[in-house]
C-alpha cells in the first residue's frame, strides 16, 4: 500500500494584525451579553478594506434571537466610513438568516457580509457552514459570522476565533472613562496559521487593527502571560477630531 | 381651440345608461325625466349636476337634494362619479388630438387643443369647428367651441361668447372679447364680484382703465386667477401661459390564451417565462424597466387570481422576473385549469439599454445589488431588508429610523455631516432593559448592578450626558435621562442611563436601564 501524498500546508506561520483578508470565512464566537463579537468583526472588516477605497454597501444579517439578545446596529455608533452603507437584514429564523447570508455572498455589489446567529441552531450544521465557505471563496466576498453564546460545533470556517472584552487602555484626558475598545481574541482553529492569543484593538487614526498588548502567546500557555506586558501607554485616540461647526478657541485659526 | 362640455356629467351618465341612440334622442327631446346627479357632503346629499329638464324644474347644481325635492318632487336621483368624469375627460383629451398635436385638460369639464397651423388641413377654422361640433354631437356630448389666438381668449369665448366663434389675431383679440363679461377672464368668484362692484362689468371696461391703476389695485395678488391684469396679459399673449398636455402612456402588457387549460405547475412556469420574455421585449421598445408586475390568471370556472410583485430597481431581466414569480405561485389553486394568463407592468421607469448579461456571467460575477435585495425581500418580507437613516431627534432610540434600501444614499451621507453625537454604542437594544442596582456610589452612579442574572462591577465610567425629554413630542410627565458609558471589571462596555432625578416630582425613585452595547 503506497502512502497517499497530501499537499503540505505550512502551519508554522503566525497570524498577525494586517492579515485580515487572508481568508474569506471567519467565525467569531462571543458572548451575547457584549458587543465584542460584532466589534471585532467590524474591526477585521475595516482592517481588510483599509487600502482600497471601497464604497459598496455591506450587509449585516441577524436572526431574531440575536436581535433580542444583543440589539440592532446603531448608526451613530458605527465606524464613520461604514455608517451610510449598511444594509440590515432582520431574519425571523436561523434558516432565513443563512439564506440571506448566502445571497449576500453571491452579490457582487457588496463589500463584505457580517452575520450574527445566536446559539447552535440545527440548521447551521457543517453542510450549511460549508456552503457559506464555498460561496464566500467563489465570489470573493468576505464573511464574518458572529456566533453569540454558542459552543464550538463543527464548522468549515477557515479561521475560528473566541473573543471577549478586556479592559481598555485608559484615555489620556480622562483616566476614569472607558477607552477605545479592546478585545482578547483567541484563534483556536485556523487553516494556515498557528493558534494563538492576542489582545486586539482598532486604531482609529491609522484605521488598522493593532495588537494593543503583548504579543501572541502560544496556545496552551498560561493566560497570565498575556496581560503581564501590560505597560500600556495611554492612548489619545478618543479625542474629538474636528470641532464640527462649533468654534474652538484652542484650534489654530486659518486665515 | 377651447372645448367646453356644458353638461359633461349628465351626458356621460346618459351614455352609460341608455346607449348612444337614446342619449341623442334624449337631448333633443325636452319631455325627458329631470335627472340630477348627487354627491355626498357633510350636510347631506348635494346636487353635483342637473339635466336641462331638472334645471327647468328649479334644481340647481350646488343645491341640497332635500331643497330640490321640495321644488320638484319627481326628480330622478343618481349618484355622481367625479373620478369617472375625470377619466372620461382624459380619454376625451386624447381623442381630441385628432384636431391638433397637443391637448390639455381644463378642469373640471373643458379641453384645450392646440390647433396652431392645423386649420388648413380641415379647410379653414370654420370648417374645423364644424367638424369638431359634428364629431362631438356624434358622441352625444353637448359642447361649445371657440378658436382664438390664445388659450385664455378661446376659453372666454367658449364659455361666454357665441358658439363656434373663430377669432383671428388680425381682427384684434381685445376687440373681439370686449363685450364679454369679466368672468370670461377665468377669475376667482370673489375677484369677479369685486370688479362688478367697482362697475367693471365687461372686459372692454377693464382694458380701458390704465394698466397702472389695475396694477396698483391688485399689487398683492400673485396668483393669476386673482389678478385681472395678469389674466388680461395672458389673454392678449403678453404673458406666457404654458399648457400641460395629456400624453397617452400605453401600459406594457402581454397576455397568452392557452389552448388547453393549464393545471400543472411546470407548464405554468413555462407560460410565465414566455410572457416575461414578451414583456421584456415590449419594455425594451419603450426603453423602460418594470418596477411593479401584475400577473393575472383566469381560471376555467371564471375565477381570477392576481399576483403582484414590486422590484427594488427597474429591471428587464426575464429570468429574474420568472424566479420572483416562482415564489409567489406556490400556493396557487389552479382548480379545473387556467386558460388565460396576462402579465402587465403598471409601473415602469426609464431604463437605458445595456449590454445583456449572459447567464454564465451572472454565475461567475455574482448578482447585482438590486437583484439581491429583491430576492431577500421576496423570501423574508419587505420589512426585513432595511437601511438605517438618521432622524432629527435627541432621543437615542428615535435618532435612527429604518428605511427601504436603495434610497438616496448620497443625500443621507451629506445629511449627518458633523451632527453625529460621539460616544454612541455600536448596538442598541430594541427595548432598554432595566438593571437592578445593588450598591450605589455616593455620586449617584451604581457601583454594582445586576443584568440578565449576572453581577457587573463598574470599573470606569464617563458621564453623565443629560438628554432632556422632547417636550414637543412627549407628555409632560416624561423624565430626563442621564447617560453613562461604563466599563465593568471584566472589560465589558455598556451604555446605561438613569431615568429621572430624585425628587423631580415625576414619579418615584429614578430607575436604571441598560440600552446599548459598546464594541
Amino acid at each position: 500500500m503506497t502512502p497517499v501524498s497530501l499537499p503540505r500546508i505550512d502551519r508554522s506561520a503566525h497570524w498577525q494584525p494586517g492579515l485580515g483578508d487572508a481568508c474569506r470565512h471567519v467565525e467569531i464566537f462571543a458572548s451575547a451579553d457584549e458587543a465584542s463579537g460584532a466589534g471585532l468583526a467590524l474591526a477585521f472588516a475595516l482592517d481588510a478594506a483599509r487600502e482600497s477605497a471601497d464604497h459598496r454597501p455591506w450587509l449585516w444579517v441577524q436572526d431574531k434571537t440575536a436581535i433580542r439578545l444583543s440589539g440592532r446596529p446603531y448608526r451613530p455608533g458605527l465606524p464613520e466610513g461604514l455608517r451610510h452603507r449598511l444594509l440590515h437584514v432582520a431574519a425571523d429564523r436561523p434558516e432565513d438568516a443563512l439564506f440571506a447570508l448566502e445571497e449576500g455572498l453571491r452579490c457582487r455589489d457588496l463589500a463584505f457580509v457580517i452575520g450574527e446567529i445566536a446559539g447552535n441552531p440545527t440548521s447551521l450544521d457543517f453542510t450549511a457552514s460549508r456552503r457559506l465557505s464555498l460561496a464566500a471563496e467563489k465570489h470573493g466576498v468576505p464573511l464574518w459570522l458572529v456566533r453569540l453564546s454558542a459552543r464550538h460545533d463543527l464548522g468549515s470556517a477557515r479561521m475560528r476565533w473566541d473573543v471577549d472584552s478586556v479592559s481598555s487602555p485608559p484615555p489620556r484626558w480622562n483616566r476614569d472613562a472607558p477607552g477605545a475598545p479592546c478585545w482578547r481574541a483567541r484563534l483556536f482553529r485556523a487553516h494556515t496559521f498557528q493558534p494563538g492569543q492576542w489582545v486586539l484593538g482598532h486604531d482609529g487614526e491609522a484605521n488598522r487593527l493593532v495588537a494593543v498588548r503583548a504579543v501572541a502567546v502560544r496556545a496552551g500557555e498560561d493566560e497570565g502571560a498575556c496581560t503581564s506586558g501590560a505597560a500600556a501607554a495611554p492612548d489619545h485616540g478618543d479625542l474629538v477630531q474636528g470641532a464640527g461647526d462649533r468654534p474652538l478657541e484652542a484650534e489654530p485659526r486659518r486665515a | 381651440m377651447a372645448i367646453w362640455c356644458r353638461a359633461l356629467a349628465i351626458d356621460r351618465w346618459r351614455l352609460n345608461h341608455a346607449g348612444p341612440e337614446n342619449a341623442k334622442a334624449g337631448t333633443n327631446d325636452h319631455g325627458e325625466a329631470p335627472i340630477v346627479l348627487v354627491g355626498e357632503t357633510a350636510h347631506g346629499p348635494r346636487i353635483a349636476a342637473a339635466s336641462r329638464a331638472a334645471m327647468a324644474a328649479g334644481a340647481q347644481p350646488g343645491m341640497l337634494l332635500a331643497d330640490a325635492r321640495a321644488l320638484c318632487p319627481h326628480l330622478v336621483v343618481h349618484p355622481s362619479d367625479p373620478p369617472g368624469d375625470r377619466a372620461f375627460l382624459e380619454n376625451l383629451a386624447l381623442w381630441a388630438q385628432r384636431w391638433g398635436p397637443w391637448s390639455a385638460l381644463d378642469l373640471p369639464d373643458g379641453l384645450v387643443v392646440d390647433v396652431t397651423g392645423v386649420a388648413h388641413l380641415f379647410g379653414g377654422e370654420a370648417a374645423l369647428l364644424a367638424d369638431a361640433a359634428a364629431s362631438f354631437a356624434g358622441r352625444g356630448l353637448t359642447v361649445r367651441l371657440a378658436v382664438a389666438p390664445t388659450a385664455g381668449a378661446a376659453w372666454g369665448l367658449a364659455h361666454y361668447g357665441p358658439d363656434r366663434t373663430s377669432l383671428s389675431a388680425d381682427a384684434g383679440v381685445l376687440k373681439g372679447l370686449a363685450p364679454l363679461p369679466v368672468a370670461a377672464l377665468r377669475l376667482d368668484a370673489d375677484v369677479v364680484l369685486l370688479l362688478e362692484r367697482l362697475g367693471l362689468k365687461r372686459i372692454g371696461d377693464l382694458a380701458e382703465i390704465g394698466r397702472a391703476a389695475l396694477a396698483r389695485r391688485f399689487r398683492d395678488r400673485r396668483s393669476p386667477a386673482a389678478n385681472p391684469l395678469m389674466r388680461l396679459d395672458q389673454l392678449l399673449g403678453r404673458m406666457p401661459e404654458p399648457i400641460l398636455p395629456v400624453l397617452a402612456a400605453p401600459l406594457p402588457m402581454v397576455q397568452q390564451r392557452l389552448m388547453e387549460p393549464v393545471r400543472h405547475r411546470a407548464l405554468l412556469d413555462r407560460v410565465v417565462e414566455d410572457l416575461a420574455c414578451a414583456l421584456v421585449r415590449r419594455l425594451e421598445e419603450q426603453g423602460q424597466g418594470a418596477r411593479r408586475l401584475d400577473l393575472a390568471l383566469w381560471k376555467v370556472d371564471g375565477d381570477v387570481l392576481f399576483r403582484r410583485l414590486e422590484l427594488a430597481a427597474p429591471t428587464r431581466d426575464p429570468a429574474h422576473m420568472t424566479r420572483l414569480f416562482a415564489g409567489k405561485l406556490d400556493d396557487l389553486d389552479a382548480g379545473f385549469g387556467i386558460e388565460l394568463v396576462r402579465l402587465a407592468a403598471p409601473w415602469a421607469e426609464p431604463l437605458a439599454l445595456t449590454q445583456s448579461d449572459l447567464d454564465a456571467a451572472a454565475q461567475t460575477h455574482g448578482t447585482s445589488l438590486a437583484a439581491c435585495i429583491d430576492r431577500l425581500s421576496m423570501r423574508l418580507g419587505a420589512e426585513a431588508v432595511r437601511t438605517p437613516v438618521p432622524h432629527a431627534s435627541h432621543m437615542p432610540e428615535r435618532a435612527q429610523r429604518w428605511a427601504p434600501p436603495l434610497g438616496n444614499v448620497a443625500l443621507q451621507e451629506g445629511l449627518e455631516k458633523g451632527i453625529v453625537p460621539s460616544g454612541r454604542p455600536l448596538k442598541l437594544l430594541d427595548r432598554a432593559e432595566p438593571i437592578a442596582v445593588i450598591y450605589e456610589a455616593p455620586d449617584g452612579l451604581p457601583r454594582l448592578f445586576r443584568w440578565r442574572g449576572h453581577v457587573h462591577e463598574i470599573a470606569r465610567a464617563e458621564g453623565p450626558e443629560r438628554i432632556a425629554p422632547e417636550w414637543w413630542r412627549e407628555k409632560g410627565g416624561a423624565r430626563l435621562r442621564d447617560y453613562y458609558r461604563i466599563e465593568d471589571s471584566a472589560g465589558r462596555r455598556y451604555w446605561i442611563y438613569r431615568r429621572g432625578l430624585p425628587g423631580d416630582g415625576r414619579g418615584g425613585a429614578p430607575e436604571w436601564f441598560l440600552q446599548g452595547l459598546c464594541a
